[in-house]
């Protein structure tokens, strides 16, 4: 598939869906199926769906244990081992695992290679790619938490205080938060990347522009309605209650950039079950990185271990007896 | 195919920049030198697997039976209830890139299949396409196809050219491992007869005779006995050639390779040195003559058939514990699959070093010792006397080999003993050793001579590696610790370091070994004067 086609695919999949979302409203004024109805049924796909996969994967067994190794394994007592890239004790699992999972330590190992005249290799460090990983997560969840606003009559003193650290600089009025920026900047460097790079160009399909397009118009269309489009963020606020008390009431008065945002939040959450975003269930799940390095001093079952056919010493030695007589090779039958 | 009918080294082109077509389009192009020749029907009618016949790669009809399709899409939907590894890494990839330039063969060749990505995409499409509602009903915008001929060859090809050393899964974000991926393509590709003679035949040797190179026992006699007088030769002493020999207190089980050619036969002679030094109440066996297991290039099932004899060697020994020689994916068998498979070996006794005292705690389960942690243990505890300065001649540098090294964690080890038995020993760069070690490109049975291009493209990087220091520290002897990097990194130095030779561990640590009654020795294992002596009779 050219790359060229699937960049362009998966962006018109996200314009089409935004405006799928202003006709909806603006034209049609179906402000409650996506005011209400779709965010319903988004979440229900999305907690059933993540479920699921997760439930999914849990159920099929892990029948060796394969940790990569990535350091000096537990050996005798005076040799170093890594306790964390080696890990023998379950304490040693969850260090790396946390390692893995809130600071990217894998990616952090990221070298790029080159191949100059000679030919010869050169190596450069490339933390970038770790670097706009961890902006993008952690400013994803630092909106995220931020939202917690709407979701709670009294705002939790964690989620005032994250905004006020977040929108420290005051730069714009209403206050431009630095997780906005880092997101988007972050999604624009991921974004740039694949397209930019031949070889990531070349591996990119749909699938990974879609997402990309996906939560990069989540991030624009939730800074055009604080910073340009605003939105009366009590209505908002009203809605939202609404869904938890299970009595939505759609407020007038909410624009059209509102309802598109939660159209585009819906259709992420509903597509995250199908799609690769399942990644960060996954990662707690890998065989490579969640077993200790133990293997030789702790017995591992295989639950579905069956027997095999082998050729045994019998059969080998009855093939081979008067030669291994000859040889002087002890035999068990003479 | 030979050496001399590569380009020369300087001349090797290598482009990383991908092709115009997507990958999906591009159809897979058997140039002679990168693949290997398929496996001889006898060899697969021994070992009961299907579908035996002659047949040739670059044929269009590969005779596959009439319902291929059917029987590898069952095999895949079995292997995904049976593997969480395998399901996981079908479904949690997200085409970051970072393994892209981490493998050797990419590297090496600018083939863009060979970025790990791309050679799990090639299964994932086809998993996508099957097993995944969103996969069907989006086709080609979710990245599924169906599976065709032309996409079987492709996973032949590219299957059969990736030596499972796992050094992209250490730098996946998710540990996403190819090897679990590619070993999972070759068992599908097993089902309908596609397979390598390289790694059929020796599977098929090991099964009847015991070792992967078909030696009968007294064939094994013979090469025992020619290097025990071989050793008589250089140090004076008859050495004990204990074999099959019921009740001694350790079994000792090694590559085939270390019998048969060099030069991995120095290395065999240092572990007879050193067990009769010791006095070491030991012995050999013909019918577990094979510590490598080229199972692990096949199937999970062909691991366990021909690793079962080891532990039941053992037990019909009546031996106390196992101690294991050098070689690379003999480990990860031993480490990672021997006691799940074929444990558990309660018969035997928790190792213990008679020598030094030392337990080894980390193979009480399966009782199995690496012979680097059992010589480590030995130098560190002052049970041999040395002389590294015999080694003087020699500037050494060390080779991970990638199984032990990111399989088993055993980097340490190997490097103390080096430390104790020569002079000087020098690093290759940190992003070549250890954990980021890179494969000699002959591994998982590809280290054969019609595949000789691709090897020498795979093997790039580490020869890369060992020309720098090679060329900044005068480096002369490249070390490793695996019987396929003896007899592979011996051709690669060839092409790409000529002047730098291939060695074993315990053949330097035998050449700095001070024997007990011992004449006046003057020639190293491989019969050349030790540094010095020479000079000084110059003089």
């Amino acid at each position: 598939m050219n790359a060229w086609f699937s960049v362009f695919t998966a962006l018109v999949a996200v314009i089409a869906l935004v405006l799928l979302a202003m006709l909806g409203v603006e034209t049609i004024g179906l402000k409650s199926i996506f005011g209400v109805i779709i965010p319903y049924v988004a979440f229900v796909i999305f907690f059933v769906g993540v479920a699921y996969r997760i439930i999914g994967w849990a159920k099929v067994p892990v029948p060796f244990r394969i940790p990569t190794t990535g350091g000096q394994g537990k050996s005798l007592p005076w040799i170093k081992a890594s306790y964390t890239d080696a890990p023998w004790t379950t304490l040693g699992v969850i260090l790396r695992m946390a390692l893995e999972v809130l600071l990217f330590r894998s990616l952090f190992r990221n070298t790029k290679a080159e191949v100059r005249e000679g030919p010869r290799i050169t190596y450069a460090s490339a933390q970038w790619l770790w670097l706009a990983g961890i902006l993008f997560h952690y400013s994803f969840l630092t909106i995220i938490l931020r939202h917690a606003r709407f979701f709670f009559e009294n705002v939790p003193s964690f989620v005032e205080m994250l905004s006020s650290v977040d929108g420290f600089f005051q730069i714009l009025v209403p206050t431009l938060f630095l997780s906005d920026l880092a997101f988007l900047a972050a999604v624009t460097y991921l974004f740039l990347r694949r397209v930019v790079l031949p070889q990531m160009r070349y591996i990119s399909l749909p699938a990974d522009y879609f997402p990309l397009f996906l939560i990069g118009g989540i991030g624009i269309s939730g800074v055009l309605m604080r910073q340009v489009w605003k939105v009366d963020l009590l209505k908002v606020k009203e809605l939202t209650m609404g869904w938890f008390t299970f009595h939505p009431v759609v407020p007038e008065g909410l624009g059209t950039i509102f309802y598109v945002h939660v159209f585009l939040v819906s259709c992420l959450l509903a597509y995250i079950p199908f799609s690769k975003i399942m990644h960060m269930g996954g990662v707690f799940l890998s065989p490579t990185r969640n077993l200790a390095n133990v293997n030789r001093s702790e017995r591992y079952v295989n639950p579905w271990n069956y027997p095999v056919k082998v050729h045994t010493y019998d059969e080998y030695e009855d093939e081979f007896r008067e030669k291994m007589k000859e040889a002087g090779i002890p035999v068990d039958k003479e | 195919m030979e050496l001399d009918k590569l380009p020369k080294p300087e001349e090797m082109q290598i482009d990383l920049t991908p092709p115009e077509s997507g990958w999906m389009d591009t159809p897979v192009n058997m140039r002679d030198g990168t693949y290997s020749y398929p496996a001889a029907a006898k060899n697969l009618k021994i070992l009961d697997m299907p579908n035996p016949r002659e047949w040739s790669v670059t044929a269009d009809d590969w005779k596959l039976p009439q319902n291929w399709q059917e029987i590898i899409l069952e095999g895949f939907k079995e292997r995904l209830e049976k593997y969480r590894s395998f399901k996981l890494f079908m479904d949690i990839c997200v085409r970051c890139g970072a393994c892209a330039d981490k493998c050797h063969f990419f590297i090496g060749s600018g083939d863009p299949k060979n970025m790990p990505v791309l050679r799990a995409e090639l299964l994932r499409s086809v998993y996508r396409k099957n097993f995944s509602t969103l996969g069907r009903m989006l086709g080609r915008f979710s990245g599924s196809r169906e599976l065709t001929l032309p996409v079987l060859k492709e996973w032949f090809y590219y299957f059969f050219q990736c030596t499972e050393c796992r050094r992209c899964s250490v730098y996946c974000p998710y540990g996403i491992d190819t090897a679990e991926v590619t070993m999972i393509g070759r068992e599908l590709l097993n089902l309908v007869g596609l397979n390598i003679n390289w790694v059929i035949e020796p599977v098929a040797n090991c099964f009847r005779t015991g070792n992967h190179l078909g030696i009968p026992p007294h064939g094994l006699i013979d090469m025992w006995e020619f290097m025990v007088d071989d050793i008589e030769d250089i140090t004076g002493i008859k050495v004990d050639l204990p074999v099959n020999k019921k009740g001694a207190e350790i079994l000792f089980v090694t590559p085939s390779g270390d019998y048969f050619a060099d030069p991995g036969t120095y290395t065999c002679m240092g572990y007879l040195m050193l067990f009769h030094e010791l006095g070491l109440d030991y012995t050999w066996s013909t019918y577990a003559s094979e510590g490598g297991n080229f199972g692990l290039f096949t199937s999970h099932e062909m691991i366990k058939r021909l690793n079962a004899k080891i532990y039941a060697e053992a037990k019909r020994l009546g031996v106390k514990w196992i101690i294991g020689g050098e070689c690379g994916h003999m480990w990860r068998v031993m480490h990672q699959y021997m006691e799940t498979m074929n444990g558990p070996a309660d018969f035997l006794e928790e190792p213990v070093s008679p020598i030094t005292g030392t337990k080894f705690e980390n193979s009480k389960q399966t009782k199995m010792v690496h012979i680097t942690e059992f010589t480590s243990d030995l130098i560190r505890n002052g049970k041999l006397k040395l002389d590294p300065s015999r080694n003087d001649r020699f500037r050494v540098t060390y080779h991970d080999s990638c199984n032990p090294a990111r399989a088993a964690g055993l980097m340490e080890e190997p490097r103390y003993v080096l430390r104790n038995v020569v002079n000087n020993f020098f690093e290759m760069p940190e992003n070549s050793i250890r954990e980021h070690t890179y494969c000699c490109g002959g591994g998982a049975g590809l280290g054969n001579d019609e595949n000789l291009d691709m090897r020498m493209r795979g093997g790039f990087p580490r020869a890369n590696a060992v020309r720098h220091v090679r060329d900044k520290h005068d480096v002369n002897r490249l070390i490793c610790m695996c019987a396929i990097d003896r007899a592979t990194l011996t051709a690669l130095m060839h092409y790409w370091a000529p002047d730098v030779e291939v060695g074993g561990i315990h053949e330097l640590l035998a050449n700095a070994l001070i024997m007990e009654g011992e004449h006046e020795r003057k020639l190293d294992l491989r019969g050349e004067p030790f540094s010095g002596e020479e000079e000084d009779e110059d003089v």
